[in-house]
């Protein structure tokens, strides 16, 4: 499998470890007073953690560019074809980062 | 003496006449030319016994001259370079060759395992899974090795392989696999708009068919067109042609794995110089040009020696100049059959008889018959006489119902042409049947992938140009290659006619699959039992499953299946396609990563220090640590151990931690990025202060342990376990990356830069003052325990210094970039010198840890939780971090889970080990009583006994409680006391002086 990464061209996938489904959001970090958290959110933490959905077809990805530019990457990729739909970099991969000043 | 070349034809071929090779096969010497193959040099010597078969024992003679060869396999080269089942058909000759053949004994003309031809009822399909089902306790001993002994290939040398293998990468816009005319004019048409192009070919030579088959090529004998071509391609900058090498597989976006055999035709490979190497090719496009392989026909006899595929017998006369016999008898299906004829009849062989199936003949083949005087019959064999070592004669049944016999001394056979199809079908395209040419032709190929020439379906000379030159234009000008590709190579022939026949009934075994021994009547018991997919077919019988993956034999297989079960070819299928379309060795696989080479080695900034000193070193991952440094007089660990210790505990020694990871976290937000990922806090953490920190993962469990220091406002350095290094790394970049963009904070890995050294004991200061600025202030007040400063080193030199201790001792840790690592080691040891210094290694760090109670890899092992480890006080109460909730569960809180405590042995003299269980005094030993395990163990000195870390059910609650040590795998079984991990100055008063 070849993986355009967006700062270092078509490399490949030996370059490239995976983590997973990129769909499921880790909820928000909370304020925390005195020990409580947000209601529900053991819940929604097991949803993040351990819920998955077993894709037959496109999904969304996470692979991280670590034998590269050590960017995380979000691939929309065919699992039953391995053909990569597109790639684009977390929004704080890179030099230049979304929100920073 | 060397016997006559008795089959070599007096003139032509592509082989050196004045460069004679001498080789020996089964210890006979013999000779032959260079540009022979192993095989083409046997057929010219006469030799036409060259194997046993698989499973019968049965004689086998060359059948092929391709890498399709099922029977011609040998054992090439002797001693550690023995390679089993090397197809002679390959294998080029060098002077000095020794072949041998395999699967005799105790030789190939007096084979005793040929009885399994009598005993051949019981080796019918299926025969794995009927005759040795009972009792299945003979199965490992009596019936394994019986047929292991009796049904086998080649030997291995057993030897370690001594020769060394690469791997390369190639990258080019359009692939061409093979280069016959279809891929010759590929790659002109492809290379001339300019497109980067690569000409694969398998053989040592680049011509395919020309070779052997000859023919007209723009008015020009193909020959000399092939010469001009190959001019043409080696003088476009932009063109590589690859020969020797063999493209076996297709995988995802566009790689394709090609084996250069670089040295195999040599005996020994020069100097420096490997003898394979494995390519990964990423190209755009690919023209699948890799031609066709000609099948047999199944029929009584035909795996008789003498009995050799039509284009075979011709490749052998044209190419090489050898004649595969005196008298020539051809059986075929199809036209292209009958050009075997003509060109032996052209080299001045006999032709006994045609036998052609077919009723009709065409005018040409007519004329040949009349102007060769041999007779044309229209029928089929249904026996092929001689004995062992050849043919003498075949029986025809005639198409009129009569009969008749003819002397001849060799059987050319065709059963028609299958397209290789395999690369094209390596994605799971499933091949479609053309019934115009009876053959299977590509579909479903893999994106950018096209087939031309025969390997397409396009078998005559002409239509191979054609295509060719189609399929390299197309893929070039799908890339924007606009250059100028000039006109299709032209040649004038017509496309063969063929009527199929697969298999004629016959009296005795007529063979589908030569090397595994599958017979016509094997398919049709698969057939009777009901394993009627070509999937059951193929296991059930074997079939397609030995080396040669079936590439003469799966389409007859096939078709006899479809019908014996009255379905169309197409309705029957074919089985799957995977890679390698060839056999690959695994050394070619492994390439240079073998034996010291197998990973990367890593090197600590003191290791040739630590080495000249006669270090043990330990691999942990990657890097070579110091285990231990033994010194005069000492002959075991142990002894060595305690005196570093010792050193330590009374006095001074350094050791080596540059393998911790270590990582700069920098920015404005650095220190609420770190109050995210760590349980405790690290925005509060003044500028010249360490803590130690503790990460979880998301579901709870304690992820990484390690020392992280303020240096700046903004700038954090956080150290990680050697093990985690990597992996926490990558952790933390998704964090910042991914969960938290917002953040500024900017994370870079510096474990290479910096080499850090622990210098413990009591008399660390004085050490210190002998190498760091007298103007530094190292008392407890101008430098306190958890203190980090840069500081300035005698002779001007700046060090980063840390007053941190995993041993308990007074201690600083310093840091210098890596390249001082040395010199900062050497400087230790000379200042060190009054002082009574030791270097020690990663041994005695872990006798002080445990004697300290501090955890480390054993009990960080992906189960325990902050609380499991006696750092639950540490999870903050002010803020959020990774792990929190799910921290928070029942289970992961549950008063009954198993924690750290320390164990010692109640008798003072016994050795604890690791892994030993823990089980209550007086309980059955079994999984309901069983309540922890013994994690970490050493020898204390201190104490002057073993002591140890375990994971204890309630440990906290039993201090003091002695419980069984269980260790079924040792045989051991003893008490311990359930104690406090903190085995030595439970204060904590000596890290603080
Ligand atoms: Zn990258």
């Amino acid at each position: 499998m070849r993986i355009a990464c967006p700062f270092c061209g078509e490399r490949e996938n030996g370059e490239f470890t995976y983590l997973g489904d990129a769909k499921p959001k880790r909820p928000a970090m909370v304020a925390i007073d005195g020990g409580a958290g947000a209601p529900g959110e053991a819940e929604a933490f097991y949803d993040y953690v351990y819920l998955r959905d077993n894709f037959a077809g496109e999904m969304s990805e996470y692979w991280y560019h670590g034998g590269g530019c050590r960017s995380w990457l979000v691939i929309e990729r065919n699992t039953l074809t391995h053909d990569i739909k597109s790639v684009r970099a977390a929004p704080g991969a890179g030099a230049a980062k979304a929100g920073a000043k | 003496m060397a016997s006559a070349q008795s089959n070599r034809l007096a003139k032509g071929g592509l082989i050196d006449r004045n460069a004679p090779l001498s080789f020996t096969f089964d210890g006979k010497a013999m000779i032959g030319y260079a540009g022979d193959t192993l095989a083409s040099a046997l057929v010219a010597n006469g030799v036409t016994l060259v194997g046993r078969s698989f499973k019968y024992h049965r004689p086998r003679g060359i059948l092929t001259a391709g890498p399709e060869e099922p029977n011609a396999l040998v054992e090439l080269r002797s001693g550690a370079r023995r390679e089993a089942n090397t197809k002679a058909t390959t294998a080029e000759l060098y002077d000095g060759l020794d072949a041998l053949s395999q699967n005799r004994w105790p030789s190939l003309g007096f084979d005793v395992m040929s009885v399994n031809s009598l005993l051949s009822p019981i080796f019918v399909a299926g025969f794995y899974y009927k005759t040795f089902m009972w009792p299945a306790k003979f199965w490992e001993k009596l019936y394994e090795p019986a047929i292991r002994r009796a049904a086998g290939l080649g030997r291995t040398s057993g030897i370690a392989d001594p020769d060394h293998y690469e791997k390369a990468w190639a990258h080019c816009d359009v692939l061409v696999v093979g280069s016959g005319p279809a891929g010759l004019a590929a790659a002109l048409a492809a290379g001339r708009t300019g497109a980067r192009v690569i000409l694969a070919e398998e053989d040592r030579l680049a011509g395919g068919r020309l070779n052997s088959d000859g023919g007209e090529i723009d008015g020009m004998p193909a020959g000399e067109w092939l010469a001009g071509a190959l001019a043409e391609l080696e003088a476009l900058p932009n063109v590589r042609i690859m020969t020797r090498t063999a493209v076996f597989g297709v995988y995802d976006g566009g790689t394709y794995g090609a084996l250069e055999r670089v040295n195999d035709h040599l005996p020994v490979p020069p100097v420096h110089q490997p003898r394979q190497r494995l390519w990964r090719i990423v190209a755009k496009r690919c023209v699948v040009a890799a031609g066709a392989i000609e099948r047999p026909i199944v029929f009584s006899g035909n795996d008789r020696p003498g009995v050799m595929m039509a284009s075979a017998v011709r490749t052998y006369v044209e190419r090489f100049a050898a004649a595969p016999g005196k008298r020539l008898a051809l059986f075929t299906n199809n036209d292209d059959g009958w050009k075997t004829v003509e060109a032996a009849h052209r080299a001045g062989i006999e032709i006994a008889a045609v036998i052609d199936s077919r009723k009709d003949l065409s005018q040409h083949h007519r004329a040949l018959a009349q102007s060769g005087g041999f007779a044309v019959h229209n029928g089929v064999v249904v026996d092929v006489k001689g004995g062992k070592t050849g043919v003498s004669g075949v029986e025809i049944a005639l198409a009129n119902g009569g009969s008749a016999q003819i002397a001849a001394d060799v059987l050319a056979m065709s059963g028609g042409w299958n397209p290789s199809v395999g690369l094209s079908s390596h994605h799971r395209g499933r091949p479609k049947w053309r019934e115009d040419i009876a053959a299977f032709v590509p579909e479903g190929a893999p994106a950018g992938m096209l087939s031309a020439g025969a390997a397409n379906g396009d078998f005559s000379l002409s239509a191979c140009l054609r295509t060719g030159h189609e399929a390299g234009l197309a893929a070039a000008s799908d890339l924007g290659f606009k250059g100028r590709a000039g006109k299709a190579p032209a040649a004038s022939d017509e496309a063969i006619s063929i009527s199929p026949l697969w298999h004629v009934e016959g009296r005795k075994k007529g063979f589908v699959d030569f090397q595994h021994d599958v017979t016509a009547s094997d398919i049709a018991l698969a057939q009777r039992e009901g394993f009627e997919s070509v999937e059951h077919l193929k296991r059930y019988t074997t079939l397609g499953m030995a080396t040669d993956q079936g590439k003469n034999s799966n389409v007859t297989g096939l078709a006899i299946m479809s019908e014996l079960t009255r379905r169309s070819i197409p309705q029957t299928g074919t089985t799957i396609y995977r890679p390698p379309h060839v056999p690959v060795a695994i050394g070619a696989f492994a390439g240079h990563h073998r034996d010291e080479n197998f990973h990367s080695v890593r090197l600590t900034p003191s290791h040739h220090w630590a080495a000249e000193r006669g270090a043990v070193f330990v691999d942990t991952g990657l890097w070579k640590r110091a285990q231990w440094y033994p010194i005069a007089g000492e002959n075991d660990w142990l002894t060595s151990v305690n005196r570093e210790v010792l050193t330590v505990r009374n006095g001074v020694g350094f050791c080596d931690v540059s393998t911790l990871g270590k990582i700069d976290v920098m920015g404005k937000d650095a220190g609420a990025f770190l109050d995210r990922v760590y349980i405790n806090a690290f925005a509060s953490l003044a500028v010249g202060k360490a803590r130690y920190g503790l990460m979880l993962r998301e579901d709870g469990i304690v992820m990484d342990d390690g020392t992280t220091s303020r240096l700046a406002e903004d700038h954090y350095f956080l150290t990680t376990t050697t093990a985690k290094a990597g992996p926490v790394m990558q952790y933390l970049e998704f964090c910042r990356q991914v969960l938290w963009p917002e953040l500024d904070v900017q994370l870079t890995s510096c474990t290479d830069q910096w080499a850090q050294f622990s210098i413990a004991g009591p008399k660390t200061r004085d050490l210190l003052r002998e190498i760091v600025d007298p103007a530094e202030d190292l008392s407890n007040e101008g430098f306190p325990f958890m203190g980090v400063r840069e500081v300035r080193l005698r002779g001007g030199m700046f060090a980063r210094l840390f007053r941190i201790s995993f041993s308990g001792e007074m201690a600083f840790e310093i840091s210098v970039p890596a390249r001082y690592g040395d010199a900062m080691a050497r400087n230790l040891m000379k200042a060190g010198e009054p002082f009574g210094v030791v270097p020690y290694g990663t041994e005695a760090l872990g006798v002080m840890r445990i004697e300290k109670g501090h955890i480390a890899g054993a009990e960080l092992n992906g189960t325990t939780t902050a609380d499991d480890l006696g750092l639950g006080k540490m999870m903050s109460k002010k803020k959020d971090f990774v792990g929190r909730v799910m921290a928070g569960r029942e289970a992961l809180t549950a008063p009954d889970r198993q924690v750290v405590v320390g164990l010692k042995p109640v008798d003072k003299a016994r050795r604890l080990r690791s892994g030993a269980h823990i089980i209550p005094k007086g309980a059955a030993v079994g999984p309901d009583t069983d309540q922890g395990y013994v994690t970490s163990v050493c020898h204390s000195p201190m104490l002057g006994q073993w002591i140890g870390l375990g994971l204890v059910e309630r440990g906290r609650e039993r201090i003091g409680e002695i419980v069984r040590a269980h260790d079924p795998l040792r045989g051991e079984d003893y008490y311990v006391e359930i104690c406090n991990p903190v085995f030595y100055d439970p204060e904590g008063g000596r890290q603080r002086g």
